[in-house]
């Protein structure tokens, strides 16, 4: 479904990526893991249209979309769920996620698609009408994610999202994501939270200073001494 | 003789009228309270004034949206757009003077040949230097204003002098419970009024409006959603210089003396009102237009004309000190 090949990425003069290549086949839940600066969404950036690489190139669907502008790729059934979540904060909760659908035309089919979101995320419906800049971080989270599921995306990237989530909440998250995946939905998820995302993926890559470390599937890794102790660490630390 | 005789001070001319602004607005009016009548011949008086404030803050309003939206999603203030303003002028002109066309297809006329030039000058002057440092795109703004300004100012565009717009009806005035009020007053109401409720319908209620409205709160996010980012830009200067092309005409109606230069007052005052209500925030300009209108009008008619730029002014630099978001600025969040 989605194929990096050998992308490199500068910001200016800086290099950020050095050859990143990896691959989500259909169906899967791969995630990158790595440390802060380790070049992972830089890496979805790229793939999502909004970085162009200098060399290297990405496949989507079995196209070639390198150079192909965001715009148009979310068009395609790629929908990416930025680090931060980027939501809307003076639109309502209700525009935000009508702006998900922003490449669709079907109006009756968008509305069915608007309610499965408010299924999935109840607290989206109560709140429908209040101006998104004004939820909670894990409401603006659920927000973010429902907003990326309005376009019926083909393979959903997803850049942190548990990033400042109780504990609680961040279950809660990663069961969705979980779901959504058993519902045919392809992911790309990124995560510091290495320990949640390595229970929830199939495959993942270890990202270090721009390049690939280690990948395999999501059960190697868990076992990896190396990932063990980098990042999994602490996170058996504070448990 | 005849070559000893100089040409008409041009230069002179086109300073006079650039800060005096409105000139005709306030011709045979009385200027002093301290005159015999008080009571209610006051009354009647200042209600008069506003209603000439009403006018002008209504046609800055239409100015200051410009400034605004284009502020609001390239975070770029176009010190073109008066010279924008300036063109609608003569077109609008053109159109019903020596075209013949009826006023309203004047104006749609005025707003397509502004909507064009406003996206030309995006694309031109401010695409290529759109993640350059801010200085060199406001340096490039100053750079198109001056060349549409010496550009019409040549011979065979509309040459430098002033014109004097024949207006396509006859001034009226009506009186109702002793307040006197004009046609032009009405027509000028009318018809910002009703472009204010266009723009309000397409903002809120269109997917190009909440393109607008996105692409104004964080690019990446909006192209994220598939928002073709560089179209929506285009859109905002079409319909941004599309209002100041409407405006222009109505000023040709209103005030009917035009040259190539009578577009940097009124571009700085609908400026001043973009940044008194703040700037990026739509109604914010309409509410800093309207103010401005009122102080200028009533400084004009009550204490001095003379006054009365310096005043319009004297409010730019109190914002920028005391305020900088202006009045519907959000304080806490500066807006990225
Ligand atoms: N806009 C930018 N300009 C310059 N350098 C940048 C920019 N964005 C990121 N970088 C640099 O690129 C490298 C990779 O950053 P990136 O944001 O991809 O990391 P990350 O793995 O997502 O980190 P985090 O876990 O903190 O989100 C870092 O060294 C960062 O400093
Ligand atoms: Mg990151």
């Amino acid at each position: 479904m989605l194929a990096v090949d050998n992308i490199q990425v500068f910001y200016g003069a800086i290099q950020a990526l050095h050859g990143i290549s990896f691959e989500v086949k259909e169906g899967e839940i791969v995630t990158l893991i790595g440390a802060n600066g380790a070049g992972k969404s830089t890496t979805l950036r790229t793939i999502s249209g909004l970085l162009r690489p200098k060399s290297g190139t990405v496949k989507f669907d079995g196209m070639d979309i390198t150079r192909v502008p965001a715009h148009k790729i979310v068009k395609m059934g790629l929908a990416h769920v930025p680090e931060g979540r980027k939501i809307f904060p003076d639109l309502t909760v209700r525009e935000n996620l009508i702006m998900g659908a922003y490449t669709r035309t079907d109006r009756t089919e968008t509305a069915v698609t608007l309610e499965h979101v408010f299924q999935r995320f109840p607290r989206l419906k109560e709140r429908e009408k209040q101006f998104a800049g004004t939820l909670s971080g894990g409401e603006q989270q659920m927000l973010a994610m429902g907003r990326g599921l309005m376009c019926k995306p083909k393979l959903l990237i997803l850049d942190e999202p548990s990033m400042g989530l109780s504990p609680i909440l961040v279950e809660d998250i990663f069961k969705i994501i979980k779901e959504i995946n058993q519902l045919g939905t392809t992911i790309l998820l990124v995560e510091q939270n290495a320990f949640m995302a390595l229970q929830i993926a199939h495959r993942a890559y270890v990202l270090e200073t721009g390049k690939v470390m280690l990948a395999g599937s999501a059960a190697e890794l868990r076992e990896d001494p190396k990932v063990r102790s980098a990042y999994l660490g602490d996170v058996v630390d504070i448990a | 003789m005849g070559g000893g005789e100089k040409p008409p001070p041009r230069f002179k001319n086109r300073s006079i009228t650039a800060f005096s602004g409105f000139g005709p607005l306030y011709r045979n009016r009385q200027h002093s309270l301290l005159g015999v009548d008080m009571g209610v011949d006051v009354l009647e008086h200042v209600i008069g004034q506003v209603i000439n404030g009403l006018q002008l803050g209504f046609m800055y309003a239409l100015i200051a949206l410009g400034y605004t939206m284009v502020y609001g999603v390239v975070k770029l203030i176009n010190f073109a757009h008066g010279d924008v303003f300036m063109v609608g002028a003569f077109v609008g002109y053109l159109g019903f003077n020596q075209w013949g066309m009826p006023v309203p297809v004047a104006v749609l006329t005025s707003m397509a040949v502004c909507a064009i030039l406003g996206v030309v000058i995006e694309k031109i002057a401010y695409r290529p230097l759109r993640y350059a440092p801010k200085i060199a795109a406001l340096i490039s703004a100053l750079g198109v204003s001056l060349f549409l300004e010496y550009f019409c100012s040549l011979k065979f565009i509309f040459g430098p002098n002033y014109r004097v717009v024949q207006r396509p009806f006859e001034e009226v005035h009506w009186q109702l419970a002793g307040i006197s009020i004009s046609n032009i007053q009405v027509m000028v109401m009318v018809t910002v009024l009703f472009m204010l409720l266009m723009l309000q319908y397409l903002l809120y209620r269109t997917k190009v409006g909440m393109a607008m409205r996105t692409v104004s709160l964080d690019h990446d996010a909006a192209r994220l959603m598939g928002v073709n980012v560089d179209s929506v830009i285009s859109v905002t200067f079409a319909i941004g210089s599309a209002l100041a092309a409407a405006g222009g005409v109505l000023y040709a109606i209103a005030y009917p003396q035009i040259q190539p230069f009578m577009g940097i007052m009124p571009g700085l005052k609908a400026f001043t009102a973009a940044v008194l209500g703040g700037i990026g925030i739509i109604p914010g300009a309409v509410l800093g237009a309207l103010i401005m209108g009122q102080v200028e009008t009533l400084t004009a008619a009550f204490l001095s004309s003379q006054l009365r730029d310096a005043i319009a002014f004297g409010i730019l630099i109190l914002v920028l000190l005391v305020r900088p978001c202006g009045i519907l600025g959000k304080t806490e969040t500066e807006k990225v």
